[in-house]
């Protein structure tokens, strides 16, 4: 493998290229990947900025709605002053600003069923951070489909969730529809506008999911398959459940009756 | 010691830790294993530590030598 950094990339980068198993070989890496972050929220601030600065050469941003004064509490990516922009605008002036060798590609629409096939076939590493269960069911079935891997958190008052499914082999990782095999009804699970949430929980499960696409994208560690991560911010404790792959699973099981995308009805339109 | 073939001659003068390793280590990563880099140094301190980080990365160090006053070069073979 060859490569030509800047003088400015070589002191951007020196932390990276110092460590053993990165490298100017995995900067490269870095550089030449692709990563889809659904949701510019309180997950996406902190994993987009963190795989921005890290150099990761192209990164799309989904988000169909604008910067609300009650997203600043979290969502680190905007500002006061861009309250009533588009998210995937102020997120790409943010990132922009951080690290001009990242190419920002903006989806300024909601997921659904004719157009998430489009926005994740280019990708190699798809991270979930929306706030529904239908863009996540779709997002989950499109990622299974095109055999891609996909980093899925979820947080909700002190609580936050993580576990990475793995479908360029689907044979050994579990799938989303086996810890879900289908949304809950709707209301049985609240929202965080409904619930709440500290904001830092965002922080730490998105930035562990920046991690995960960082590993997934360097080839080293082990990434978080058939594993679900746990973390309580009230006691500081995080802890891990094994996630089995479900031989009845409809999606990946012996017997799999879901072979194309499903819409589900969004159980209410609020924005967060 | 025996004088070896030199593949590759890289001058970091006016560099000072860490980018002297970062640059010696940019150059070293695209090489081949057995070639050897010659790397000249002013700034002190990294006539230690190249030649420590580059051991810590499994390279081999040949030789450090001070070759004029506040003048160095380090002599690494690229093992992996």
């Amino acid at each position: 493998m060859s490569f030509q950094f800047t003088e400015e990339q070589i002191k951007r980068y020196s932390r990276h290229i110092i460590l053993p198993e990165v490298g100017g070989k995995g900067q490269q890496k870095l550089l030449d990947a692709k990563v889809l972050v659904i949701g510019a929220g309180g997950l996406g601030s902190p994993s987009l900025y963190y795989l921005a600065a890290a150099g990761v050469g192209t990164i799309g941003i989904v988000d169909f709605d604008v910067v609300d004064f009650s997203n600043l509490q979290r969502q680190i990516l905007h500002s006061t002053e861009r309250v009533g922009k588009p998210k995937v605008e102020s997120a790409k002036m943010t990132l922009e600003a951080l690290n001009p060798d990242v190419k920002i590609t903006a989806y300024n629409e909601r997921i659904h069923k004719g157009n998430v096939i489009d926005i994740v076939k280019d990708y190699d590493v798809i991270l979930d951070g929306s706030d529904n269960f239908p863009t996540r069911f779709l997002i989950n079935d499109a990622c299974f489909f095109l055999g891609k891997p996909l980093v899925s958190a979820a947080i909700l008052r002190f609580e936050g969730q993580l576990t990475t499914f793995d479908y360029r082999n689907k044979d050994v990782s579990p799938c989303y529809r086996c810890l879900f095999p289908e949304p809950p009804p709707p209301g049985l699970v609240p929202s965080c506008q409904e619930a709440g949430l500290l904001g830092v929980v965002g922080g730490i499960m998105g930035t562990l999911q920046a991690n995960e696409a960082l590993k997934l994208i360097l080839e080293i560690g082990e990434p978080l398959i058939g594993k679900l991560l746990v973390f309580d911010a009230l006691t500081t404790e995080f802890n891990v459940v094994k996630l089995r792959k479900d031989k009845k699973c409809p999606l990946c099981g012996e017997k799999p009756v879901i072979k194309e995308l499903i819409e589900y009805e969004q159980a209410c339109d609020v924005h967060f | 010691m025996e004088k070896v073939k030199v593949d590759r001659e890289l001058d970091l003068r006016g560099e000072v830790c860490p980018f002297t390793f970062v640059k010696s280590k940019l150059i070293i990563e695209q090489m081949e294993p057995g070639q050897v880099l010659k790397v000249i140094l002013d700034y002190k301190p990294s006539v230690e530590n190249v030649p420590k980080s580059m051991r810590e990365e499994g390279q081999e160090v040949l030789e450090v030598k001070q070759i004029d006053k506040n003048l160095w070069e380090v002599i690494v073979r690229k093992v992996r």
